[in-house]
């Protein structure tokens, strides 16, 4: 029976592994489920363990295609570059990140200068940004999160949290804290966004223009707290993966990737 | 005595003689595993891996302490005169920065002319502060290369910042943690164990059968919820409660972390106790009754006395539970990790750290170890408490 069950796997002309980002790893799960059911020979794995570890595990050659929230690094690069390996990197998708806080907050923009200011500690009262006179309380992701990553690196310049950042262990929690907490301020994916939080428009021109976080201002790339979600895999195995990583770029895959509460590639 | 039985004797003894030894010898290699890991982290400073910090071969700098290499790279620290160089801006510079700076062209295939790119770039830029991967690096690298100090016990022990991901020097210091840790841990003692001690006083002596019969199960239904259902609990009733009870900011504080142990740490409290309780003589207490002393006469002066060492062990386990809890508190304490002076503030205990970082540092790397010398801490703390309360019962006060 077991056997029976392994059997078509096993003579599967499409079998591959999915490993990384465990921001990508919803997205990911779902394009292979669909992805299958359409075609019963493919048989995808797929796992998360962060996106470093996926590019890690690319280069050992223990996966076939690592999914990838941040675009590999330089080291990476050479890593690649000494085991003699060329590569592909296929942009999937979308992710904006939304700043928001307590819907009774008077402030509905900022700057990204005036957001590294209050998430590095600089700015410590919503007075100093025309808000009311409040202490502002500044929630953000665990250390470990591919999410605080790619928040230091784009919003803060690599700059440090404020030691006095609460650091939340999920996402539902920044949710659930910023509903609750009157000066507070945080950062979720644009699918965790609802009527609790509000969700500041962010300007990166130093004021000019203030872009409020959608979709729409997301595939337009007007909204500039967004980032693109990799694939990577090597140039031997294009054939086999190829057809997979279509069927995400097709309007089927990437009306899964809405579902999922990402944002789809421009068309 | 039969030679058989003789044989199953000495057999049952062997068995109870391995088990215990296994049990023994697993416990010694888990402490072993633990302070080898953990006191590694003295023996490396904290730059990561194969990364090494350049600056141009001019400046007369040759010494940064990690903290300075933190703010320089964060930069609060922005002229080489705060850190004893002369009066020049600090320009930070990480490999992707520099690399960032040259064409593909210029790379050349394979990156093949990074490296003496970067050495050009360095020896042309005075302010320069780089970190770079050794494997790039020329063999005849003629830029000043800056070692970082050690880490010491002391820094490690006093330190108050604990900041894991600062590039390219992590700056580790336990002072606000092992605080945390330990204000989170007395608060609950200090909630649960007066109310642990007088609910098991109530049960085992004053409430009646059959109220007793509802209690005691209801209790211990208490122990069998989750740990993370409590934390949830506590996140999204307690802590609003406490924001609007002390009219605080935040309520994601040391309190919420203390009630919701106490919470957690009372079943085992209360069963024990009351077993304890329970178990003594009623031949004693007739006695104490017999001899004229009132109820609570006896229950102070006889039962009490009589099951203090179950009440001890009660307190132990109870301990136990708070110290070392980690999914609950990492919900409901805010994690940020500030000293607190009140408890009213949010705190970061070593367990949420422990739990919430080891996920992502690299296997056998500075963080990895640094979370480990946490674990060594929180051992020594319990085995302290516990010597504690074995003295304590053994001089029978």
């Amino acid at each position: 029976m077991a056997l029976a069950l392994l059997l078509p796997a096993m003579i599967s002309a499409q079998s591959f592994k999915i490993k990384g980002s465990d921001t990508c790893l919803p997205l990911s799960q779902a394009e292979a489920e669909s992805y299958m059911k359409k075609d019963p020979n493919a048989s995808i794995a797929v796992t998360g363990g962060g996106s470093g570890v996926g590019l890690a595990a690319l280069i050992s050659g223990t996966t076939d295609i690592a999914h990838s929230s941040r675009a590999m690094k330089m080291d990476e690069k050479l890593k690649m570059q000494e085991a003699g390996k060329a590569f592909k990197e296929v942009i999937v998708a979308y992710d904006a990140l939304a700043v928001i806080v307590n819907p009774s907050n008077k402030v509905s923009q900022l700057t990204r200068e005036q957001l590294e200011g209050i998430f590095t500690g600089k700015i410590a009262n919503w007075k100093e940004v025309g808000g009311d006179d409040l202490k502002i309380i500044v929630y953000s992701r665990e250390t470990s999160s591919g999410t605080y990553e790619f928040f230091k690196t784009n919003v803060l310049n690599l700059k440090n949290f404020a030691a006095n950042a609460l650091l939340m262990p999920a996402t539902g929690a920044i949710v659930q804290s910023v509903g609750q907490t009157k000066g507070a301020i945080g950062y979720v994916g644009l699918a965790y966004v609802e009527k609790d939080v509000k969700a500041l428009k962010v300007s990166y021109d130093k004021g000019k223009t203030f872009i409020a976080p959608s979709v729409a201002t997301a595939m337009d790339k007007t909204y500039p707290v967004t980032r693109p979600l990799y694939y990577y895999f090597l140039t031997k195995i294009e054939k086999t993966v190829s057809p997979f990583v279509n069927y995400i770029l097709s309007p089927e895959g990437q009306a899964i990737v809405l579902k999922v509460g990402y944002v789809p590639l421009k068309k | 005595m039969n030679p058989l039985k003789r044989f199953i004797e000495k057999i049952t003894r062997g068995v109870l003689f391995t088990s215990s030894m296994v049990t023994s010898v697993t416990v010694l290699l888990v402490v072993l595993f633990l302070f080898k890991e953990g006191i590694g982290l003295f023996n490396q400073n904290s730059v990561e891996k194969h990364l090494v910090i350049a600056v141009n071969s001019e400046n007369p700098v040759s010494a940064i302490s990690s903290t300075d290499v933190k703010s320089i790279f964060n930069q609060d620290i922005t002229n080489w005169k705060q850190v004893g160089g002369k009066d020049l801006e600090i320009l930070p510079r990480s490999i992707d920065e520099l690399a960032a700076q040259f064409t593909e062209e210029q790379l050349g295939e394979g990156f093949k002319n990074l490296s003496s790119l970067i050495e050009t770039y360095i020896l042309e830029t005075p302010g320069v502060i780089a970190s770079i991967p050794d494997s790039y690096l020329k063999n005849d690298f003629k830029g000043k290369l800056i070692p970082l100090k050690k880490i010491s016990l002391k820094e490690f022990l006093t330190g108050t910042e604990w900041i894991p991901t600062a590039h390219p020097a992590a700056v580790f210091g336990a002072w606000p943690l092992i605080l945390g840790t330990l204000w989170v841990s007395l608060g609950a003692i200090l909630l649960a164990l007066p109310i642990g001690l007088i609910t098991a006083i109530y049960m085992s002596e004053v409430a009646g059968q059959r109220f007793r019969n509802i209690l005691k199960p209801v209790i211990e239904l208490l122990s069998g919820i989750p740990s993370v259902v409590y934390g949830f609990f506590g996140l999204v009733v307690l802590v609003p409660l406490i924001q609007k009870l002390f009219k605080l900011g935040v309520g994601e504080t040391a309190l919420a972390g203390s009630i919701v142990l106490a919470i957690m740490s009372l079943p085992t409290i209360i069963t024990i106790a009351e077993d304890a309780l329970r178990t003594t003589p009623r031949a004693l207490k007739e006695a104490s009754l017999a001899l004229g002393a009132s109820h609570w006469q006896t229950l102070v002066r006889v039962i009490i006395p009589y099951a203090k060492s179950g009440i001890i062990a009660a307190v132990i386990l109870g301990i136990g539970r708070a110290v070392g809890e980690t999914m609950a508190v990492l919900m409901v304490t805010g994690n940020a990790s500030v000293i607190p002076h009140t408890f009213l503030e949010p705190v970061r205990t070593i367990p949420a750290t422990i739990a919430a970082e080891l996920g992502e540092a690299p296997f056998g790397g500075t963080h990895f170890k640094a979370l480990f010398a946490l674990g060594i801490i929180l051992f020594i703390m319990t085995f302290v408490f516990n010597t504690l309360v074995e003295t304590v019962k053994t001089k029978k006060i």
